[in-house]
């Protein structure tokens, strides 16, 4: 489709590859494609079902409620309350606040001071280096999470460092990350942030073992998965966590997986998280804030609280294919955290959707036309 | 519920309403308030076309090119205007109005055989070759007593359609 209004960016053919087909979820009342015996002018100058859906989708549409920040309802609104709610804030911004930042900044001294003589002392003796700094990495995660009262709870078996396997969860927000980090020590697959998250990411989870993606490279995903496979196949390197879903949706719903995770010969272990909004929304919305307004934002909260779920590891059944796979594992995640499932792909946030879902359009309905002509 | 519906006056709704002929609801505006307020990331008072691509369903839809042409710009009034037509007290009239309004393109108000051609390429693509679209076309308006001549106005389009009101109804969700 050619565009003189509004750039049409069409995603890379790689996305085509993710999901299965998108009209088997997706409402189609389209009924020029019954065919109604002869064909009248009226029958050709109906374009009501597609209007119907190109409106529909103004109206509404799943994708955009994946994004949408549910906030918790506000409750300070009367006259009793509202003195109760300032209190309540004075008491979060000027008490609990600094003695979070002190909680943090005193975790982070101990960690540094451990974590830079470890570093680079015990260069040569790899295996005790990476225990220590597994642990160390461990602990600065849960200073994190005391740092917003994190209360979370875990259910299931904890995970265990074994060859080929690999974990996957749903993701809200970078904070996943932390949540899980403080139980296991995993190396993640990340997209590369530019500031202060960035020289994180290349000085202590490279200790970790992380592998860096870069969404709007085109060759990226080859070398991605072909740096996820060597990792999986080694016996020593710390357990894989790997979101499937790309992107950060609103823990309301989960997006489609891609499949890169499911198609590397191993088991996979899923993980359920589900944030209670009680006191935060955890869903960072990258669109609205940047991470430090969203640290900020969980700092000067009551609690965050959240569920985690380790689930039952699954392998590829015979003749599943990668996406049946990653549909399986979706479902159980979704199911396990009260999510609603979408037939999206996350990566639809910033690029356009292929031509090929409207060409499919374009071809039942020249199909059904053509079939109408024959009947005379 | 939320912030949004306090942006918008009661007078401001009944003027909303009277713009709209009256086939919207009060809760349906403001469930459009808040959708527009949704799609226009940075409060311009319009959606852009490019904020209209970024719902992946309409991007995909084959139309999306001509109806963004008629949607690019427009203030919440005229947005919710455009809607009525999909409001399910539309009568038969008004919706055909909006669909001789999607083949007018050139707005002069009357839609030619070209014209007609120009839809049935967006709908068909690279499926159909443009003959066959010709053959198609000039077959049936000859059977319905026009020809590849002639100019089609809204009348025709009412006459066309005749007592069938077309399916295009779109319900907007209320929570």
């Amino acid at each position: 489709m050619s565009s003189t209004a509004g750039r049409l960016v069409t995603s890379r053919s790689e996305l085509d590859l993710d999901h299965p087909n998108l009209e088997d979820y997706l409402p189609s009342g389209s009924s020029i494609n019954e065919p109604r015996g002869k064909l009248s002018l009226r029958d050709l100058l109906d374009i009501s079902p597609t209007l119907t859906e190109a409106a529909g989708a103004i109206v509404d549409d799943s994708f955009t409620r994946c994004f949408k920040s549910n906030p918790p309802e506000p409750w300070n609104w009367n006259i009793y309350l509202f003195p109760l709610w300032c209190f309540g804030v004075v008491v979060r911004y000027c008490l609990l606040f600094p003695l979070r930042v002190v909680t943090l900044a005193f975790g982070w001294i101990i960690f540094l001071s451990l974590f830079i003589p470890v570093n680079a002392l015990l260069k040569g003796q790899d295996r005790l280096r990476k225990k220590i700094e597994r642990v160390l990495v461990e602990m600065i995660c849960s200073f994190f999470v005391a740092s917003w009262t994190g209360v979370v709870k875990y259910h299931g078996p904890r995970p265990s460092i074994r060859p080929k396997q690999v974990y996957v969860a749903n993701h809200t927000s970078m904070i996943d990350f932390i949540v899980l980090e403080q139980m296991t020590a995993f190396a993640v697959i990340m997209q590369k942030h530019p500031g202060w998250v960035g020289l994180l990411q290349s000085t202590i989870l490279e200790s970790v073992g992380c592998i860096w993606f870069n969404r709007s490279e085109a060759k990226d995903r080859e070398i991605v998965a072909r740096k996820l496979r060597d990792h999986v196949q080694g016996t020593d390197n710390n357990p894989l966590l790997i979101f499937p879903e790309g992107t950060c949706v609103n823990n309301n719903y989960t997006v489609m997986f891609k499949k890169g995770a499911f198609e590397l010969d191993c088991t996979v272990c899923p993980i359920a998280i589900k944030y209670n909004k009680i006191f935060v929304d955890a869903f960072w919305n990258s669109r609205k804030q940047s991470f430090t307004m969203h640290l900020l934002q969980l700092m000067t909260s009551w609690a965050v609280v959240c569920e985690v779920w380790y689930l039952e590891p699954q392998t590829i059944r015979p003749g599943e294919t990668g996406i049946e796979f990653a549909e399986r594992v979706r479902d159980m995640i979704s199911l396990r955290a009260g999510l609603k499932k979408v037939p999206w792909d996350g990566y639809l946030k910033y690029s356009r959707p292929s031509s090929k879902h409207s060409e499919r359009k374009q071809q039942s309905f020249a199909e059904s036309i053509l079939a109408r002509l024959e009947e005379k | 519920m939320g912030n949004t519906s306090s942006m918008l006056t009661q007078y401001d709704i009944e003027e909303v309403q009277s713009h709209c002929h009256e086939l919207f609801e009060q809760q349906e505006i403001l469930s459009l308030y808040q959708r527009f307020c949704q799609l226009d990331r940075n409060a311009k008072g319009f959606i852009s076309a490019d904020e209209f691509l970024s719902v992946p369903e309409f991007a995909m839809n084959p139309l999306s090119q001509r109806l963004l042409k008629m949607v690019d710009g427009l203030n919440f009034k005229d947005f919710v205007a455009f809607l009525s037509a999909f409001s399910a007290k539309a009568s038969l009239r008004q919706k055909v109005q909006l669909i001789f309004k999607v083949y007018d393109s050139d707005c002069n108000g009357k839609v030619s055989f070209k014209d007609i051609m120009e839809v049935l390429r967006d709908l068909s693509g690279s499926f159909m070759s443009d003959e066959q679209r010709e053959e198609v076309l000039s077959q049936v308006l000859k059977e319905s007593g026009y020809t590849s001549d002639s100019f089609l106005t809204v009348e025709d389009f009412v006459k066309i359609f005749g007592s069938c009101k077309p399916e295009m109804d779109v319900e907007i969700p209320v929570d």
